[in-house]
């Protein structure tokens, strides 16, 4: 099986030429390298983000008017259940994992990831956990219906799909915590002599804490879901009063995951929109060690907040109170980055091509999100909006036009380094514009149905409500279509190669390690350390 | 800390047991999925394949990365990356328990009390679960599982207490012949190690089947049943992976796979083993003293 270690001790000077696995099973299913891993990583996230929009489509379609139309409530309940499990779990965070696999190594100066091996298991346990999660649908009874936050006792009352969804959770985790220690493992130990932390491009620095997230949530959402089958499977009292348990402990214990899980998807996010406006503001970064500090700041409070997902549940009013100000203080270290994106490009000159335009709609749009979420923590607010469309707004604000635009921006800023091909910008403006527009449509109209009263993830609604999702189910569909277009850009770029020949600096303005390999980038990024030199990072010169 | 100054990299050329362990938990997962829900056959099937491979991908892939370790290929900086994936590997782990010791103290210092009127839980108290107290140990309300006795912290699990902690006393024996080339010592400490840690598996089954046979205390013993094994087990299942990958060290022990300077293989399990160690005091504490 480990067929011969023709490369097994890659040495600087024969690495030049580019060592490729000959053959197609060799390169994409035993493969080492942290580019093509990256490659899967962000393939398999498009097609995820396909699949799950599509469920997104059957919600919007069948709430396109009042009543019942299409498709049977149950079914609407699986559609809201999976997509949101295949959004997260199958879109974005692979998608961020893979811009970490192929930018992590290029930015640090070093030839790949820590971990070569685990890097490939990492990335291959996704598309069978996939597949048993999928599978559900399928089986008698249908998929998982209770909702992505898997609450008992709902969620246990399910047909088989149960057990396969939670173990198809366990997998997913597996997959992650490997990846998270390879990425906290390549970027301690692989970094070219001379790149301080404190040195680091936002990027890494991001991603060195999401996977400090990674590392310390996933497994007690493996504890959490390991309960729940015990308690349906094998007579255990966990959430059942009845034995002295309480189902709203799973809900604190899933939170306790939960909310680190939702700046897992937005850390990266931010380190994706700090790479991209000093590039095209021509400006180091404001504030380099402050976004640091801020993201850290973040990172911390996500330990802390957990229970504001669970205000109406019951809880004392201490923890009420509490839980309420430790949100509101994340406002505080997300305020300073905002600041410092503005200041970055506040009397900088600033052009607009396609990745700035997504990474400015990111600052814009993001911090829309932000702010229903700051309106969400008021306790005696959040009475009243939750379960509402309102936070489904808040958090498809943060997770579309947060994460996703991010990895939109990220793909066009980095996709002429990956392929060494330009994409086509005409295209790529048209592919913003067309997103920009429809998923505003989609979405805002969401916090007025929210504020108006309509509940969320039921197939019916009040008569009252039906311009408002009219409008939000046409900016879906339109939406939903314009990411077709990303695909054929995409598919046009990287396999028909008709843009032009990509420079190695790309933009005028891109400073950055990953800026002085070629374009392409070769097949093992850095087979000697390069020489740092501060002229050459994106913050320019830290003082420290 | 940064990354090492010579030019030289090691990277790993491709394998096959990844996507080989990839199909495994494919099937051991789908396995134990379809198991639980009563499809014996289909499921048996899976989960039985998918475990056979998983042994052949674990035997297939450690067995490559020894071979190579053993030729010395791998040069300082493979070394520290192997190190961060254990240590973190291990927080992981930490984190698995959290979750589980997390029920164990909302159930005693949250669920149950208000189930038995305190505070807010006046009400559901006095309409839903009239007469009942808040008491640990407990099966709660509706007496779930039946009557049941605890195990005295005093007996078995002091016991165990005991050979754990003298297991961890016998594995710093070990490193230390290890470090100072005494390979007769390093075996027999080592497999000293091996023997504590069969010796606690063998009380800890002991346990259980006094447990269930005498005492009437099983997992469907309301939440203390639940915490009781689900705890006690999960540590107990760590300990049979410690206790093979123990045994396994010694085996490469008697080979000579180690030199004083380089034994992260043995380092790794040692660290586990430690792990393992304080998640027992944890248990030993909050499940049985307390």
């Amino acid at each position: 099986m480990a067929h011969h270690g023709d490369h097994a001790d890659t040495h600087a000077d024969h690495d030049d030429h580019d060592h490729k696995p000959s053959g197609f099973f060799d390169r994409w299913f035993c493969g080492t390298n942290h580019k093509d891993i990256g490659t899967l990583y962000l393939l398999f996230s498009l097609l995820m983000f396909f699949i799950g929009g599509s469920m997104a489509l059957v919600i919007r379609a069948e709430l396109f008017q009042p009543g019942l139309q299409l498709v049977e409530p149950d079914f609407f309940n699986q559609m809201t259940t999976m997509h949101a499990l295949v959004m997260i779990f199958g879109a974005v965070m692979p998608a961020f994992v893979g811009l970490a696999n192929w930018m992590i190594p290029m930015m640090i100066g070093a030839p790949d990831m820590a971990l070569p091996r685990m890097n490939n298991w990492s990335f291959w346990i996704m598309p069978f956990a996939f597949t048993l999660l999928l599978s559900t649908l399928f089986m008698d009874g249908g998929g998982p219906a209770g909702g992505w936050t898997l609450y008992p006792p709902l969620s246990i009352q399910g047909g088989n799909n149960v057990a396969f969804v939670i173990f198809a959770v366990h997998m997913m985790g597996i997959s992650s915590i490997m990846g998270a220690i390879n990425i906290i493992a390549t970027i301690l130990n692989m970094r070219a002599p001379g790149l301080d932390l404190l040195k680091m491009p936002v990027f890494v620095w991001t991603w060195l804490i999401t996977a400090f997230l990674l590392i310390a949530v996933m497994p007690v959402l493996a504890g959490s879901v390991t309960m729940l089958l015990t308690d349906k499977y094998f007579g255990t009292s966990f959430f059942n009063a009845a034995g002295g348990g309480d189902p709203v402990m799973f809900q604190h214990i899933f939170w306790f995951f939960g909310h680190p899980e939702v700046y897992i998807m937005i850390l990266p996010a931010f380190g994706v929109a700090s790479e991209i406006i000093p590039t095209f503001a021509r400006k180091p970064l404001f504030g380099y060690q402050a976004m640091v500090y801020a993201t850290a700041s973040i990172a911390f409070l996500s330990f802390i907040v957990w229970a504001h997902h669970m205000f109406t549940v019951g809880m004392p009013l201490g923890g009420q109170i509490f839980f309420m100000y430790a949100t509101m203080l994340i406002a505080i270290p997300t305020g300073v980055k905002v600041f410092n994106w503005v200041a970055t490009m506040w009397r900088g000159s600033m052009t607009f091509e396609t990745p700035m335009l997504f990474a400015i709609a990111f600052v814009v749009l993001f911090t829309i999100g932000g702010f229903s979420g700051l309106m969400l923590a008021i306790v005696p607010a959040d009475f009243q909006y939750h379960d509402t469309y309102f936070v489904v707004a808040h958090f498809h604000y943060v997770l579309v036009t947060g994460a996703i635009f991010s990895i939109m921006a990220a793909v066009y800023y980095w996709l002429p380094k990956w392929t060494g091909r330009m994409y086509n910008e005409t295209l790529g403006k048209v592919h913003f514009w067309l997103s920009t527009i429809t998923v505003n449509m989609l979405f805002f109209p969401q916090h007025f149905l929210g504020l108006a009263g309509m509940p969320r993830r039921i197939p019916d609604y009040n008569v009252a409500f039906a311009d408002f999702n009219m409008i939000s189910s046409i900016g879906g569909f339109a939406f939903g279509l314009s990411q077709l277009l990303f695909a054929w850009l995409i598919i046009d770029t990287c396999f028909l190669k008709r843009g032009a020949k990509a420079t190695s600096g790309v933009w005028e303005g891109a400073k950055g390690l990953e800026w002085t390999l070629p374009s392409p980038a070769p097949y093992h990024s850095f087979s000697t350390p390069p020489k740092i030199d501060d002229s050459v990072l994106a913050h320019g010169d830290v003082s420290h | 800390m940064a990354a090492q100054s010579s030019g030289a990299y090691y990277i790993p050329h491709g394998s096959a047991w990844p996507i080989l362990g990839s199909v495994a938990l494919f099937f051991v997962m789908g396995g134990a999925a379809s198991l639980v829900n009563g499809d014996h056959t289909f499921g048996m099937i899976k989960f039985g394949v998918g475990m056979a491979l998983l042994l052949i991908m674990l035997f297939g892939w450690f067995g490559t990365v020894i071979k190579e370790s053993v030729s010395g290929i791998y040069n300082h900086q493979v070394d520290v990356s192997f190190r961060m994936g254990m240590v973190w590997f291990i927080f992981s782990e930490v984190m698995f328990f959290a979750a589980f010791f997390g029920s164990l103290f909302y159930a005693r210092m949250l669920s149950v009390p208000w189930l038995g009127g305190e505070g807010d839980g006046f009400a559901t108290n006095a309409i839903l679960h009239p007469g009942y107290e808040a008491v640990w140990p407990t099966n709660g309300p509706g007496n779930v599982g039946g009557a049941f006795e605890t195990i005295p912290a005093w007996g078995l699990p002091l016991l165990n207490t005991m050979i754990l902690l003298t297991s961890g006393l016998t594995i710093t024996m070990a490193h230390w012949a290890l470090k100072v080339g005494q390979r007769t010592a390093l075996v027999w400490w080592m497999a000293a190690t091996v023997a504590l840690g069969a010796l606690f598996l063998y009380f800890q089954a002991t346990e259980y089947i006094h447990a269930y046979h005498a005492l009437g205390l099983t997992l469907g013993s309301g939440v203390y049943g639940s915490t009781f094994f689900m705890l006690t087990g999960f540590h107990g299942m760590h300990v049979t992976l410690g206790t093979i990958m123990l045994l396994v060290i010694l085996f490469r022990c008697m080979s000579g796979h180690f030199t004083k300077e380089n034994h992260f293989g043995f380092e790794a399990v040692a660290w586990y083993w430690h792990f393992v160690d304080v998640v027992w005091l944890g248990l030993f504490v909050f499940v049985y003293v307390l």
